[in-house]
Order: structure tokens, then C-alpha cells, then sequence
């Protein structure tokens, strides 16, 4: 079968987790033929279905099915990794050929190697992550255009539209090793955006919103996606410079869990052992504020972040990073944590959940403004000025000015700037506004003091 | 075209499969169904390698093979498009009868009876990179570029360093008859170190790379150059102070600072974000954009160049289009839809991540033209304020016009003299006027080295950028010292 599913089709049925679960085991049979000592295989299948309607027509409408396998073979100390599209006998039997010819090559290493098999996941509750949905093309194209329709009717001033697109996602995903682990995991993912253009006099402003859930039934509705992108377009208009100062910034939600992406990043056991961190050596110190709580829920039911095991099958467990604002564990995969002489902490993929719980007084973000009384507001952030080693933060922004806990006027074209490790010191509230979209769930955030570059 | 090429694409594509024209034309039929106006095929084989070394030693390699067909149909601004990772006539009839599902149905359309190569360019070997040096070498590459690092000092203390292949064979199969076929190479060796002194680190990071073998990187000691010029970086960076904050006079180096055209100017001049007027430049072609020293071209045509194709993804031969000529907006870059809708001719700027991905208007290589300026006299010229000559990534809101880009290596300039190194530091401005405020134009244009890969809705495509020192009146430099 190929480009299209007929409509209803899954693609975790029994006889496609029974096919991706066969190559995975010929794959590490073949590896085990071929010599290795040791091998472990992951393999996936996708399907779904894209809509875009713009201006009210309909611009793309885009099928999706995806498959692969990846695998990574041992020779004693020794390892390599191969990945193919194709998982037909033949197709498996030359990618597990490749792996073992990159072996032949790579140097021991000492710390390479499977996952403890003590770690490895043999509970695998169910966490609500699949909830397969298959609209028609018509319904599909019908919310995609409901919500555009919404942020058109709002304001006259809503001129253009960069789209609406209602997107399902449904995939499989299957991991083996020779430790006799093999573990599969369906989900599902739908979500519906929109991004639409403002315009006035002095020029044209652009934002978005999207929803994304596992179940479509928790994705918002067209009218509340296409009623929050107009809002957060239109008050973008008549956005103006500001001068350079210094002053607290607030980040909004939606971007402040960026924030927490960096402290992952530095924390992040690769980054550890390369010494390529502005955290080295943390453990046990006071990083935030002793308000600051950040843990990891990987079991939570429905979220976007939720695994029983994580890629190399080691059980995954709620746990604190971060307690009373000392750091209490780094984020390790196996590889990385025999680096450290640690153990993993079932990180290998990243995070599950990470969570920064609102602050004892649970402020929302009006609160928040009142808090942050005179400073910046960022709504937006942009380009990569994010220095990990140095912890040096340097980025484009727009939000809002705001005096005396309101806001004052939009603003843009204007840096943040600071250093991380002062930042992470300097963060004054964590509010109860939490977006919980993505796999880092945070509040708005306030920092004590930046530098502002503007005119 | 070379029919090379065409050949070449044809045998590891459609042979196998037992593809001939025949198939082809009922394919196309297929899905010329009703009011689809144009639709077509592209055939993908792609081979990927990577090997990386750090701890001195080479840890880890992995090889990738990726392949597959996608199917779009185009009715008016709809595009239907659907794809598949097995390359079987059953499996293709499927994805059509999906693609063209977005036009109203009606009788099938009339395929083209032959099929007629397109003519592309030559602009590079259609050699195999990954078979190019057998892999023992590749490893021992690698080491020599590690040794040669720590060589140079003693407070480098981590070396990471990376060489990445790839063999990528297409084939694009369009309902008006034209078929094209590109068999694109392009290798990449990557240096990353970090120097540590007085409890303080830094990191440096050099690479380059193209449309060749990895000869190339064994020639001239290119190689060992890299891991020189990423220990330079480094330990330049060991003393820098805090950058200033605030708008000020900024001179860009030659070469790798081009991201400043194709962030400010490059993405809003795409044709997809002017037929949509959702671009601050939209509806304003012959409008002055740039000072009179300003001419900037994107050229798909420059021969090996990371950049570069010899067809687009849509088997349009590449060109070079002038985006703006002594200040004046001249043109857009188009791939087929936009060029259509618009009523102008496609400039070979139809470019797709892969097979599953759907083509859109993408740059090439985008540079500057030389200027007259010796480089010395612009920055003698400056009172007081930053020189950047090498950045990390960048991004733009093409319907703001707001852009930055990311300072990895800059210095102050005092009373006309380069002084000491700064921390790096976003620089953020406005397309549409940045160029206004271009007062020098070197006349040492530089392309970059061959590492650049530009993102678009969630696309990844290689590309290139170049230009000469140049400076600009007023840019505003995000640092910490105000």
C-alpha cells in the first residue's frame, strides 16, 4: 500500500504493529548473524492528512505515509548506525550490512552499548495518546476554513491571510534490542492553525495561533483559533521601536518555554561531558529561586510529551529537576550518563513533560503585568542568538511596553539580551497561565533585569 | 540538459521498477483528471553518510537511504499532493488518484504522447561522494583535522569534527512532456572546538563544503585549514568583552555575512509571499530598496557551489535573476505555480526538501555584487562602532519585514581601527530600508564557504550566500552594555 490509505484505515492495526515488530526482529536477527555483539532498532509508520484553505479557497490538501527503520549495531565497543525507508527483507538485510561496514571503522568506546536491562521498561500503561481520526477532505476543509473565517469577520483591518490548516497525524512506532526488549507505542497528534495579516496605515503585522491535541475532541474550536490569531495580530499594529534601556522582561507563555529549552540544553548529558555547558558541575546548587519547581511527567494521560520507555527502552519515571531551585538531576541517555559515571535517567529523546509549576502565589498573567509594573512584554521571539557554552543570550523581539502594569503600546525590531546562568538566578515569577501545547509546559516568566537594544 | 544526467536518472530511478514512458504517460493521464491544469512526478534516490569525531576519536557513523515519488496536481491556486516510499506503478496510481482528488472530477486528461528532456545545466560531476574515499580515509581524515586543532593550542579542549555525503539521484516527470533528470553531490566537513583559559570557555566553528567529492576538502589542506580557522575563532572569542547594545554603524565582512541579503531581502522577494502580497516588498517592483551601490543576484549557476542546481525541483534549468540592480527592485524568484499565477516565467526557483514534501519558490546561491570600496578605507571611515565577520543562523518575518542575524565573531571599531573582540550578539533591522542605509561597498566580494541550509515551513535546503565588506549608516546591535 502506498501514498493514500482509504479513509479509516489505521495504521496501528494488529497486522501493521505485527510487520513493524517482524522487521525489527529480522533486523537485529540479521545484526546478530552478521557478527554483532549487540544491536537495537527502532522502526515507525505515519500517516495523514494536511489542509490549507486560504482567503476561504482551498490551497493544498496533502496525504502523508511515512515508514522507516533505523538501527544501530555493536561490535564489542564499537558501533554503527543505518536507516532506510524501504523495510523489505532485502532492503533491511543491506542497511544492517551498512551499519556493520561503519563498525568496521568506528573506535572503541568504552561507554558505548545497549541500555542497562535493568532499566527497561516492563510496565507500558496506557497513557491516552491514540485517538485516530479520519475527517473527509470536506470536513477537514470545512474547519480549516471556519477558523479563517472567524479572524476575517473580526476586524476590518484583518486583510490577508497566510492560511488555516487542519492537520491529522496518526503513526506507530516500534523499539527492539537484543537485551530481548521490544516495546511499541501508537499515538496520534491533530491540529488546527492559522496565521492572518493585519493591516493599517503604517503597515502590516503578522501572527498565529494553533491548537494540537491527541484527542480532536480537545482541540479548540475554529472560532476560538481564529478569534485568538486576529487578537494577537491586531494588537501588533502601529508597533514601534523602543530605545535602548534596561528593564525586567515578562515572556509570555507561548515563548517562555524557551526558556526552559535552554536550561535543557544545558543540562542535556552531551552537553555535559564535552564541556560544552555553562552548567558543568551544578548538581546540588541553587540555580533559581527556591520558589522554582521543574519536574518531568511522562506518564501524564493525553499530553504531548508522554512515553512509557524512552528510545532505548529504559522506563521512564516522574522525577524533580529542579526542587526549592537547586538542581537535583541532569538529563542523561545511557551513553552520556556512563560518560559522567552516572546512571540514565531515561532521557535518551529528551524530556518528558517537563513542567515549571506557577509560583506560590499562582499570578496569571494580569497579575504578572502588575508585577513586572514597567518593563517589556515578549510575544515574539526570533533567530538563534542563544550561546550554550557561555550561557551569552542575545535575540529579536516584540511585545509590548508596559508602565504601571499596563500595557502601553506594541513593540519591535528590539534585542533582548543577558546571560543565562543570571537569568535562570533572576526569575522572579512563573505564572499559572501554563501552555500546555508542546512537551515543556510553563507559564509567562518574569526576569529581574535585561538589556533592551532599540534606537 | 546533458542527457547524462537524464540517463543516469532514468536507470537508478525508473528501470528498476520497470517504469518506461509508457507508464509514465498513463501516470500523468491519471492524474490530468478533470480541471487539473498541470501536475508531475518527482522520482527521488537519496544516499546519506555521516562520520563524527570527538574525544579524538570517531564514534559514530550512520548511513541513510531515503527514496520515493511525490504526485502533485494543480488546479488554479489548488494543489493536490500525495507521495510514496515504495517506487511501484500500483503504489503511484494510488498517490495520483489522491493528488487529484482537489480538482472537480471529469474525464481523464490527455498525457503527452513524448516525453522531451529538459536543458539543464552542468554544473557539477554527477560523481558518488560517499564512494569517492574509502572509508578507512574518511576516518583518518577526521584525526588529522583533530590533531591539527589541538596542535595549534593548548587550551583547546574539546574537538568535535564531522563529514556528511550525500548521492542524490532525481528525476521530475511533468504533464506538458518535459522530463529532467539531476544527479546532485554534496559533501560537508564540519569543525567545532572549545578553547578553555582562567575558568572561561569559548567555542569556535568552521566548515565548508559543495557539489563535489571529498577530494576536495584533501586538496590545498582545506581540511586542516577548517580545524585552524575554528581555534582562530575560539580564542579570539576568550577575549571578548560585552557587546554594546544600541543602533550604531555596523561593517559586515566579506562572504558568510551575506546572510544579512538573504534574510533581509532573499525570503520576502519569494514569489509564493508577493502573489499572496503577505511580503513587506510585495507590489514593489522598480521601487528603490537599496542604496545606488546595491546589486543583488541570486545564481543557481555557479559551478560546484552548494547552492547550485543544474534543474530545480521542477526541472526549470536555474538561472541567474537579478533581485535588485543599483538600488531598484527588479525581480522575484519563481517556482511554476507562483510564476503562473503571477504571469511571469519561472526563474528555476522551485525547490522541495525531499519526495514528500511539496516544491516552493527557494533561493540558490544570494550575493552582492562588488563594490568599489577598498575594504581598509570603510573601516577607517567608522567613528565608532561593530565589525562582524562571521555569524550563526538567522531569521526574518517577511510580512513585518523585521530580520536579525546572529554575530559568532566581532570587534569594535575606535576612531577608525578595528580594537577588541566583542561577545557575539544578534543584530536585528528592517528589510526594506537596511539596504537604504548601505553607504560602502567593498570590492572584495566572497562567497561563503558551503555550509548554509535555509529552513521554510519546515523545509531544509542547501544554499548559498556572498557578498563584499560593506557598511551600514545604522543597525541596531543587541549586546548587554548599554
Amino acid at each position: 500500500m502506498s501514498g493514500v490509505p482509504a479513509t479509516g484505515v489505521a495504521v496501528t492495526d494488529k497486522a501493521t504493529r505485527e510487520r513493524l515488530a517482524a522487521a525489527v526482529e529480522f533486523a537485529l536477527a540479521e545484526a546478530k548473524q552478521s557478527g554483532a555483539t549487540a544491536a537495537e532498532a527502532g522502526a515507525n509508520i505515519s500517516q495523514g492528512l494536511a489542509v490549507t484553505v486560504r482567503l476561504g479557497e482551498v490551497e493544498t490538501v496533502e496525504h502523508t505515509r511515512d515508514k522507516g527503520l533505523g538501527l544501530t549495531v555493536y561490535f564489542g565497543q564499537r558501533t554503527g548506525s543505518a536507516s532506510t525507508t524501504d523495510i523489505s527483507p532485502e532492503a533491511l538485510r543491506d542497511t544492517v550490512r551498512a551499519a556493520c561496514a561503519i563498525a568496521k571503522h568506528t573506535a572503541e568506546d568504552d561507554c558505548a552499548g545497549l541500555a542497562d536491562p535493568a532499566r527497561l521498561a516492563t510496565h507500558f500503561p496506557d497513557l491516552g495518546l491514540h485517538y485516530p481520526w479520519h475527517p473527509d477532505m470536506s470536513q477537514a476543509i470545512e474547519l480549516a476554513r471556519a477558523a479563517e473565517t472567524a479572524a476575517r469577520e473580526t476586524d476590518a483591518r484583518i486583510t490577508n491571510s497566510e492560511g488555516a490548516s487542519l492537520s491529522t497525524h496518526e503513526g506507530l512506532e516500534v523499539y527492539g534490542n537484543t537485551h530481548g526488549f521490544l516495546g511499541s507505542q501508537a499515538s496520534t497528534r491533530h491540529s488546527l492553525s492559522l496565521s492572518v495579516i493585519a493591516q493599517d496605515q503604517a503597515g502590516m503585522q503578522r501572527d498565529y495561533w494553533y491548537s494540537v491535541a491527541r484527542d480532536p475532541e480537545r482541540l479548540e474550536s475554529p472560532q476560538t483559533v481564529g478569534h485568538e490569531a486576529a487578537r494577537r495580530t491586531l494588537r501588533r499594529l502601529g508597533s514601534r521601536q523602543l530605545s535602548t534601556r534596561e528593564c525586567p522582561v515578562l515572556f509570555e507563555a507561548p515563548i517562555a518555554s524557551s526558556l526552559l529549552s535552554h536550561f535543557i540544553s544545558a543540562v542535556r548529558g552531551s552537553s555535559l561531558y564535552r564541556q560544552a555547558s555553562f552548567l558543568l558541575d551544578s548538581l546540588g546548587k541553587p540555580l533559581f529561586a527556591d520558589f522554582v519547581h521543574l519536574h518531568e511527567q511522562p506518564h501524564l494521560k493525553g499530553a504531548l510529551g508522554s512515553a512509557a520507555f524512552d528510545g532505548e527502552g529504559v522506563a521512564t519515571q516522574a522525577r524533580d529537576l529542579v526542587r526549592g531551585g537547586v538542581l537535583q538531576g541532569y538529563v542523561l541517555d545511557s551513553y552520556s550518563a556512563r560518560k559522567l559515571k552516572m546512571t540514565t535517567t531515561g532521557n535518551a529523546g529528551g524530556v518528558h513533560n517537563l513542567t515549571l509549576d506557577p509560583g506560590p502565589e499562582s499570578l496569571d498573567l494580569g497579575q504578572l503585568l502588575k508585577r513586572l509594573h514597567t518593563g517589556l512584554l515578549v510575544t515574539e521571539l526570533i533567530g538563534f542568538g542563544v550561546n550554550i557554552v557561555t550561557g551569552d543570550y542575545s535575540r529579536g523581539a516584540a511585545g509590548f511596553w508596559v508602565e504601571n502594569g499596563e500595557i502601553r503600546y506594541p513593540v519591535e525590531e528590539i534585542t533582548i539580551a543577558g546571560n543565562l546562568r543570571q537569568m535562570f538566578r533572576q526569575l522572579l515569577a512563573a505564572g499559572s497561565d501554563v501552555d500546555t501545547r508542546g512537551n515543556l509546559r510553563c507559564g509567562s516568566i518574569l526576569i529581574e533585569n535585561m538589556t533592551v537594544a532599540g534606537n | 540538459m546533458s542527457d547524462k544526467m537524464l540517463t543516469l536518472a532514468r536507470q537508478s530511478l525508473l528501470e528498476p521498477a520497470g517504469i518506461g514512458d509508457r507508464e509514465l504517460a498513463r501516470l500523468i493521464g491519471n492524474l490530468l483528471a478533470g480541471r487539473v491544469d498541470y501536475g508531475d512526478l518527482y522520482f527521488q534516490y537519496s544516499r546519506h553518510e555521516a562520520w563524527s569525531l570527538e574525544e579524538g576519536k570517531v564514534k559514530s557513523g550512520s548511513h541513510n537511504i531515503e527514496q520515493g515519488v511525490g504526485v502533485r496536481a494543480v488546479a488554479g491556486e489548488k494543489t493536490g499532493f500525495a507521495y510514496s516510499d515504495d517506487i511501484v506503478l500500483p503504489a503511484l496510481l494510488d498517490a495520483a488518484a489522491a493528488a487529484r482528488a482537489i480538482a472537480q472530477q471529469g474525464a481523464e486528461g490527455r498525457a503527452p504522447a513524448v516525453f522531451r528532456g529538459a536543458s539543464g545545466l552542468q554544473l557539477y560531476q554527477p560523481v558518488d561522494p560517499l564512494a569517492s574515499l574509502a572509508d578507512d580515509a574518511k576516518v583518518k581524515l577526521l584525526e588529522r583535522v583533530e590533531a591539527e586543532a589541538r596542535a595549534r593550542d593548548p587550551r583547546v579542549k574539546q574537538v568535535m569534527a564531522s563529514l556528511a555525503g550525500v548521492h542524490e539521484v532525481v528525476l521530475v516527470v511533468r504533464s506538458d512532456g518535459v522530463i529532467a533528470g539531476d544527479v546532485r553531490p554534496l559533501v560537508r566537513l564540519n569543525v567545532s572546538v572549545i578553547v578553555e583559559a582562567g575558568g572561561r570557555r569559548e567555542q569556535g566553528s568552521h566548515g565548508g563544503g559543495g557539489r563535489f567529492t571529498y577530494d576536495y576538502f584533501l586538496q590545498q589542506d582545506r581540511a586542516l585549514e577548517y580545524a585552524r580557522e575554528a581555534v582562530r575563532q575560539a580564542l579570539v572569542n576568550l577575549d571578548a568583552v560585552d557587546a554594546p547594545a544600541g543602533t550604531m554603524p555596523v561593517v559586515l565582512g566579506p562572504g558568510w555575512p551575506g546572510i544579512l541579503l538573504h534574510e533581509a531581502i532573499g525570503h520576502g522577494l519569494e514569489g509564493d509571499f508577493n502573489r499572496k502580497g503577505t511580503s513587506a516588498f510585495a507590489g514593489r517592483l522598480g521601487e528603490r530598496v537599496a542604496s545606488e551601490q546595491c546589486t543583488v543576484v541570486d545564481d543557481g549557476t555557479i559551478p560546484d557551489r552548494r547552492g547550485s542546481l543544474n534543474v530545480d525541483d521542477e526541472g526549470t534549468p536555474t538561472q541567474k535573476t537579478v533581485l535588485i540592480e543599483n538600488g531598484i527592485l527588479k525581480g522575484y524568484m519563481q517556482d511554476t505555480l507562483n510564476a503562473r499565477l503571477m504571469g511571469v516565467a519561472p526563474t528555476g526557483n522551485g525547490r522541495r526538501e525531499s519526495y514528500a514534501h511539496l516544491p516552493m519558490p527557494r533561493m540558490t546561491n544570494t550575493y552582492m555584487l562588488a563594490g568599489k570600496h577598498d575594504p581598509g578605507e570603510i573601516i577607517a571611515s567608522v567613528d565608532k562602532g561593530l565589525y562582524a565577520v562571521n555569524f550563526g543562523g538567522g531569521q526574518v518575518d517577511i510580512t513585518s519585514g523585521k530580520f536579525v542575524f546572529s554575530a559568532s565573531e566581532a570587534y569594535l571599531i575606535e576612531n577608525g581601527k578595528i580594537t577588541r573582540p566583542v561577545k557575539g550578539a544578534t543584530l536585528i533591522g528592517n528589510g526594506p530600508d537596511v539596504l537604504t542605509r548601505v553607504s560602502m561597498v567593498g570590492n572584495d566580494l566572497q562567497l561563503d564557504p558551503g555550509v548554509g541550509t535555509c529552513g521554510k515551513e519546515g523545509q531544509s535546503v542547501p544554499v548559498g550566500v556572498g557578498q563584499p565588506t560593506l557598511k551600514i549608516d545604522a543597525l541596531t546591535v543587541g549586546g548587554t552594555q548599554s
